[in-house]
């Protein structure tokens, strides 16, 4: 009993990758090679872009605090006291590279990507999937397109905007806090953190904004059963989508190099 | 014009279509009865290529659609159009905006000339200045005629109407068999109505057909179908609860 448990597992994982490869593809096919769908265009800028920058800023600020009060703790304890300021280049490298693109990506997972689950989904149940078709309109170029170009630019500008908001809390807590001696800590910053970083957290929030956005779309478009089944799709997207940036943001920063200096 | 020849349709297990077969002629209305999930709207979707036969061939003016994709296909559906069961409209557009939404992907008439279109149609359906509304400020029948409107806006050679007088008084009703026989009589719209209204079926069909169990058991004139040996068909257009069909 066990082994076709595990093939038909197998099976279906390939299935919806399939799926959702097929669904990636004609995506970039309709972004590349029609027209675009203006106004769905600006509404999905608005709906992933500023209307997710109260909850970006929010968790951006008490993520640098929180990685502002460990890394004190942790210089203060392992280098010895008076050392805090170089805590600065770490706090910046560690918010730029890892936790505001994974905090950003997640948070929109749960912000837009569930909204694209759940709005998709209910034009699924309602027919309304069909009436694009019968009116048409290619729901992949209609729905899809627009919500693509729109993660993939978006997701890197809250990324940015919360690294900002990241490091000034770093800074907030180390320096006006703590009153370790601010000069230090941003000739430190300047010194050791590259350009490239924070460069890397925009690539990644970019993949992570593309992934979101397939997920919650291929969710949506295959969504059946009434309201049950929004849910049901909703919740995945959710689940999908985190688990895939956490996974995918390991497997990125082994990737891309760690410095573009070449030495 | 329109010619589906053995239709097979299932979901998972169970059969729907079991080889329909059903010829539509340029400018008759053919009305479709049956009784309620007998896969009047399944047989419908199929012509548009929303949902596609596992077995059978449908030909739209001579063409076989049903392995058409893309480009090809939206050159046949274009000439459809579908007043869905449950109206579907989009619920983030306005009502204006969801009536002109094939007109801007179907027609090159412009800003002005679409207005006017839009206010026309919404007219013919009995709606005036409603075309800032959302669809959630609408009666389900209200809903329903906004889809008649978006759906004839474009002009189609062929529309399909899945219960159009369901869910809407039976003044307006009336209305739309007006508008059906209308459709037909000046612009030569050739049209499928899926009804259980027998009333407005003996008005608007030039030919009844009848599903049942997976088939067209019965195709004729109002007459040749009132007149009908088949006691489906006679229990059907009764509407009698006791007979050859069992619903308990
Ligand atoms: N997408 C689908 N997936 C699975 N089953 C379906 C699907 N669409 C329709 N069916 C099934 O096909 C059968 C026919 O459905 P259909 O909607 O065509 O009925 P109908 O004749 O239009 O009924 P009504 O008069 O109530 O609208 C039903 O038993 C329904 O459960
Ligand atoms: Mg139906």
């Amino acid at each position: 009993m066990r082994a076709p448990f595990v093939l038909q597992t197998a099976i279906r994982l390939f299935e919806e990758l399939g799926e959702v490869g097929l669904l990636a593809a004609r995506t970039f096919q309709s972004i590349f090679r029609r027209r675009w769908e203006r106004g769905m265009l600006v509404r999905q800028l608005e709906e992933i872009g500023v209307r997710s920058l109260p909850v970006v800023a929010l968790t951006a600020a008490f993520g640098g605090l929180v990685f502002g009060l460990q890394t004190y703790i942790g210089f203060n304890r392992y280098i010895g006291p008076g050392s805090e300021g170089y805590a600065g280049p770490i706090i910046s490298l560690g918010l730029s590279k890892e936790l505001i693109p994974i905090l950003v990506g997640v948070m929109v997972s749960g912000r837009v990507g569930s909204a694209m689950a759940a709005q998709i989904g209910t034009m699924k149940i309602t027919e309304q999937i069909d009436a694009l078709h019968s009116l048409g309109a290619d729901p992949v170029r209609y729905l899809v397109a627009p919500r693509m170009i729109a993660g993939v630019s978006m997701v890197p500008c809250l990324t940015l905007l919360g690294d900002v908001i990241g490091m000034a809390a770093g800074y907030l807590y180390i320096v006006v806090l703590m009153g370790v001696n601010g000069q230090i800590y941003v000739q430190n910053v300047m010194l050791y953190l590259e350009l490239w970083d924070v460069a890397t957290g925009l690539i990644k929030a970019a993949v992570f904004g593309g992934v979101i956005t397939l997920i919650g779309c291929w969710q949506g478009l295959k969504t059946r059963g009434g309201a049950e089944g929004v849910g049901r799709a909703t919740t995945r997207t959710v689940v999908i989508a985190s688990i895939s940036i956490l996974l995918l943001n390991f497997f990125l920063s082994k990737a891309l190099p760690a410095s573009l200096t070449l030495k | 014009m329109i010619k589906i020849a053995g239709l097979y349709k299932s979901f998972g297990t169970t059969p729907v279509l079991r080889g329909v077969d059903l010829d539509v002629r340029r400018g008759e209305t053919m009305v479709v009865i049956g009784q309620s999930g007998s896969g009047k709207s399944v047989l419908i979707k199929h012509l548009i290529g929303l949902l596609r036969p596992d077995r059978g061939e449908i030909y739209v003016d001579g063409t076989a659609i049903s392995r058409l994709r893309g480009e090809a296909l939206q050159k046949v559906t274009r000439k459809f159009g579908l007043l869905f069961q449950g109206a579907a409209l989009f619920d983030s557009l306005t009502v204006g905006q969801n009536v002109r939404f094939g007109l801007e992907r179907y027609t090159t008439l412009s800003r002005e000339e679409m207005d006017a279109v839009v206010a026309d149609c919404l007219a013919k359906v009995g709606l005036r200045g409603v075309e800032r509304l959302m669809p959630h400020e609408l009666s389900g029948g209200m809903r329903k005629r906004v889809g008649l409107a978006r759906a004839i806006a474009y002009s189609p050679e062929v529309m399909l109407y899945d219960e159009p007088s369901t869910g809407i008084d039976p003044i307006r009703a009336d209305a739309i068999n007006d508008l059906i026989n209308v459709m037909k009589t000046d612009l030569k719209v050739t049209s499928i109505v899926i009804t259980h209204d027998m009333v407005s079926s003996y008005k608007v069909a030039d030919r009844i057909a009848m599903l049942h169990e997976g088939r067209i058991i019965q195709i004729g004139t109002p007459r040749e179908i009132q007149a009908s040996r088949n006691p489906v068909v006679q229990q059907f257009i009764r509407g009698e609860a006791e007979g050859p069909i069992k619903i308990f």
